[in-house]
């Protein structure tokens, strides 16, 4: 039971810890930006994770980057240009609203209206079908 | 008539679409992300010489000629393919090649080259990796260009080969050299 107990401590411990030893900044207002900022910056070793979950080299001297160029009282916007002007727009996890970046952003609204004006066709069509015929209802709903 | 052609051919005309997309996709390396440094000014930097801490290595020690960088580093396995490669375009000598020697060991760096050779006018020794943010560099062996007015050409990121030498960086080279 206490060895149960430990075990469950122990993996409590490593979620609780981050990838550094220990927080960045002892002022919370600037740890909380400090956390938004690394975990929305990508890491371009390992693609498909962030600094912060990252445990690369490059990961680790960005999220140094991010502590320094907080400590010196940059602002978020700051930092994230900082970011793109050396590794382009695909260091940020969101990227930025531009007519490059428009069908980006649009495709979700494009596909569901596709979806919605498909399938409102076929209901109406099928609609019309079945007023003028009646049977072809019954055939849809019970085909044996 | 009409309705049935349609039924068949957009749901096949969707299909094809989403086929040559996904088979644009596989062609393409994602480890190639294009620098946004391209057509810019180079990144500054000075920094000591790999092999003397007293001597500066400099962004502008090749200013007004074409310069190459390549950032290199003894624990990069790719880096140790490329050196052939390196070694044969020192070997040409149409234009200077500055090493930028990432994250790394001065001594095994310098063991490095001389078993391997050196095929580098300088190298600047960059073991905080702070330069190379600079460059936007996240995967060694990276290579760039520099143009005779300072601004970045030209990045490959991976390996260089004979081919790409030719292919890709010599007609820029030659490019640049006619432009005024």
């Amino acid at each position: 039971m206490r060895l149960a107990v430990l075990v469950f401590a122990a993996c409590l411990a490593t979620t609780a810890l981050a990838i550094d030893s220990g927080p960045a900044f002892e002022d919370p207002a600037l740890q909380a930006r400090y956390d938004a900022l690394v975990n929305e910056l990508r890491c371009l070793v390992c693609q498909n994770n962030s600094i912060a979950d990252s445990n690369a080299t490059l990961a680790r001297d960005l999220r140094r980057e991010v502590r320094e160029l907080i400590a010196e009282g940059r602002s978020d916007a700051e930092i994230r240009t900082y970011m793109t002007d050396r590794y382009g727009d695909f260091v940020l996890y969101r990227p930025p609203v531009a007519p490059r970046t428009w069908l980006l952003w649009a495709a979700p609204a494009l596909l569901l209206l596709g979806g919605l004006t498909a399938a409102s066709v076929i209901v109406a069509r099928r609609a019309r079908a079945a007023r003028n015929d009646p049977s072809t209802l019954d055939q849809d709903a019970d085909p044996s | 008539m009409k309705t049935s052609i349609l039924r068949y051919l957009i749901p096949a005309a969707s299909f094809a679409l989403l086929v040559a997309i996904f088979v644009k996709g596989l062609g393409q390396d994602p480890r190639e992300i294009e620098s946004p440094l391209i057509g810019k000014p180079a990144p500054a930097f000075s920094l000591e010489s790999l092999g003397d801490p007293a001597w500066k290595v400099s962004s502008a020690d090749f200013a007004g000629r074409p310069w190459l960088l390549n950032v290199w580093a003894t624990w990069c396995v790719e880096c140790r393919h490329e050196h052939e490669t390196l070694l044969a375009i020192a070997k040409e000598d149409r234009l200077p090649m500055m090493g930028l020697n990432w994250l790394d060991d001065r001594a095994l760096a310098l063991r490095w080259l001389t078993q391997l050779g050196n095929p580098y006018v300088s190298i600047a020794f960059d073991p905080e990796g702070r330069t190379a943010i600079d460059w936007g560099v996240y995967g060694a062996p990276e290579t760039f260009l520099i143009g005779a007015d300072g601004t970045v050409l030209k990045k490959r990121v991976g390996i260089m080969t004979p081919e790409i030498w030719r292919e890709e960086f010599l007609p820029l080279l030659a490019k640049a050299a006619k432009a005024p």
